[in-house]
């Protein structure tokens, strides 16, 4: 094999009960690809993500990440590793600061975790870099702000910044740009342009003018499979993308 | 001077002025109020760790306090140990059991979490109260002798009122720094967003059992301070009763702030000590102030007083300076 992979998934299924939510997906993401998950709402593209991260176990198959088998994998095991995602239901800290919701991020990978007695506020190495990853969002002016103080649009741009945190390698971003108004939405869409091109990328997104910008490749699910993988033209251009969404 | 540090300021200063306030009226009756009163913040404060920062309400808690106290009662009265090795042993023991408790408890979040403390709280009742021929049933354990310090004799209650402020002290600083330390932090963030933790890190089960296990040590060290200063166990002092009693103090004085609880530990106290001497249904008046304090201060005694303070207290220039 020429290329590393980032991410192999192999005959995922997950059954909730009767329903099928993903039935036997096989996904290959190569190191430094961007690529984006379509699909029409319940296509399982979110239960992807979740077993991917450890919050669901899958009824069979396996996902391996660099090379490594992390099945079933409880989620804290996931940022060591490198891996990290955003949320599509905003899921940040609404008590904190924005640099204080950075921090903890900070801290997950961390040793100083653990510690009942070390003050992590004022300490250098995280304050700077709760600012330095604010700063990458463009909220660095509003660091000392409570969260229930920013907008919506602000608080889409913190997820981000909380995953961007940890410096990972690979970085599931969930509808980033749900519910957010125009101009929001070319904001966080630069944003994710300014990814550095060494953290891969998996982006679930509907809105496709700003998703098929950004990907390199793309994977269509539906009813819980992968009907149909490669680039913009040759996914516009199968017969079953079509038939899904103009039926839908 | 920040607003914020103003509040500090005047916050430090009114908890200076009640642990002085005993000592000035001077009658050994206020002193020995004082002392229960300490007692029972350190009691709140440990189970503030669960309810207030871990976002896990437990209606056991009693079962470490009381467990604790008739570590140290039965160790000095049947097996000749000193009480403060016997305080040792006790802290052992209740470390453990917080730690099979919370083992157990853990299994379950919200109500289920509650329910079991509750199940594991009266099964440490119901062993209080049958075994009868260790821990004296009914009857409970009296005569367990108050310690010497350094050779003062802490009978006296201006002393052990001292000794009571130490520990306190320490306590109230000790929670302090855990509040603001990597693991104090990761459990608040369990309590705000376990999921989101999770995914950043942290191990959110461990954070709990072991935030569980601080919890069991503080309130083991309310319990020798509670033998310390009665004397005398009795199974009630680990039921249920005693553990509704300390969640009412942590939820009326503020739960997840730091004065929160001690301050609901003097409203019960003082309650309970001073009113039932003068109006025999005190516990009628107790339930009309927790109405009073659930309908004008939903949020708690202290975050309510602190959103008053903020109200009257103009915003200092650098706040601004600060905050934009």
């Amino acid at each position: 094999m020429t290329t590393e992979l980032a991410l192999q998934i192999t005959g995922m299924t997950k059954n909730f009960g009767g329903l099928k939510a993903i039935d036997g997906v096989n996904l290959t993401i190569p190191k430094g690809d961007r690529r984006l998950l379509l699909g029409p709402n319940g296509a399982g593209k979110t239960t992807l993500f979740n077993l991917i991260t450890g919050d669901l176990k899958p009824t069979s198959g396996s996902v391996q990440l660099f090379g490594r088998d992390i099945t079933g994998l409880p989620s804290h095991h996931c940022a060591p590793l490198g891996l990290a995602r955003t949320y599509q239901i905003i899921t940040l800290f609404p008590k904190n600061t924005l640099a204080d919701n950075v921090i903890l991020s900070l801290l997950g990978i961390s040793p100083l975790r653990w510690s009942p007695i070390s003050r992590i506020k004022g300490r250098k190495e995280f304050e700077e870099r709760a600012r330095a990853a604010l700063k990458q969002v463009g909220l660095e002016a509003k660091a000392d702000r409570p969260l229930g103080e920013t907008s919506y649009g602000e608080k889409r741009r913190l997820e981000i910044a909380l995953a961007l945190a940890q410096n990972p390698s690979l970085l599931l971003l969930d509808e980033p740009l749900a519910g957010l108004s125009r101009q929001e939405r070319l904001d966080v869409q630069s944003l994710i342009e300014s990814i550095p091109r060494d953290i891969t990328l998996i982006l679930i997104e509907h809105d496709m003018d700003v998703a098929l910008a950004l990907a390199d490749s793309i994977t269509v699910m539906y009813h819980g499979r992968v009907i149909c993988e490669g680039d913009r033209a040759q996914v516009v251009a199968d017969p079953r993308v079509k038939e899904i969404y103009l039926a839908s | 001077m920040t607003r914020k540090s103003r509040i500090t300021l005047i916050s430090l200063s009114l908890l200076i002025l009640a642990l002085a306030a005993p000592l000035l009226m001077g009658q050994p009756f206020y002193i020995n109020i004082g002392s229960q009163v300490l007692i029972a913040a350190i009691f709140a404060m440990s189970l503030n760790i669960l309810v207030g920062y871990g976002g896990m309400t437990s209606i056991g808690h009693a079962a470490y306090l009381g467990t604790s106290a008739y570590v140290v009662a039965l160790l000095t009265l049947q097996h000749g140990f000193g009480f403060y090795t016997a305080s040792l042993v006790a802290l052992g023991v209740v470390v453990i059991m917080a730690a099979i408790f919370g083992a157990i408890a853990l299994r379950g979040t919200g109500i289920t979490f509650l329910m079991i403390t509750l199940a594991l709280g009266q099964t440490m009742w119901g062993v209080a109260f049958r075994w009868s021929e260790v821990t004296g049933g009914d009857n409970g354990l009296p005569d367990i002798k108050r310690p010497d310090l350094f050779g003062l004799n802490l009978v006296e209650p201006g002393l052990f009122y001292g000794v009571m402020i130490a520990l306190f002290v320490i306590a109230l600083v000790g929670m302090w720094i855990f509040t603001q330390s990597g693991l104090g932090l990761s459990l608040q963030g369990t309590r705000d967003q376990p999921r989101r933790m999770g995914m950043l890190g942290h191990h959110v089960w461990l954070v709990r059992w072991i935030a569980f296990i601080i919890a069991g040590f503080w309130a083991g060290v309310a319990g020798i301070a509670f033998i310390g200063y009665h004397g005398y166990i009795h199974p009630l002092s680990l039921g249920l009763a005693n553990s509704a009693e300390v969640l009412l103090m942590v939820i009326a004085g503020g739960a997840g702030t730091l004065l929160g609880p001690v301050v609901g530990a003097a409203i019960v106290v003082v309650l309970k000590m001073v009113v039932s001497a003068y109006v025999s249904r005190w516990v009628l008046l107790l339930g009309c102030t927790f109405v009073a304090i659930v309908i004008l201060l939903p949020e708690g005694v202290v975050p309510g007083l602190e959103r008053l303070l903020k109200a009257i207290l103009p915003a200092a220039r650098d706040d601004e300076e600060a905050s934009s």
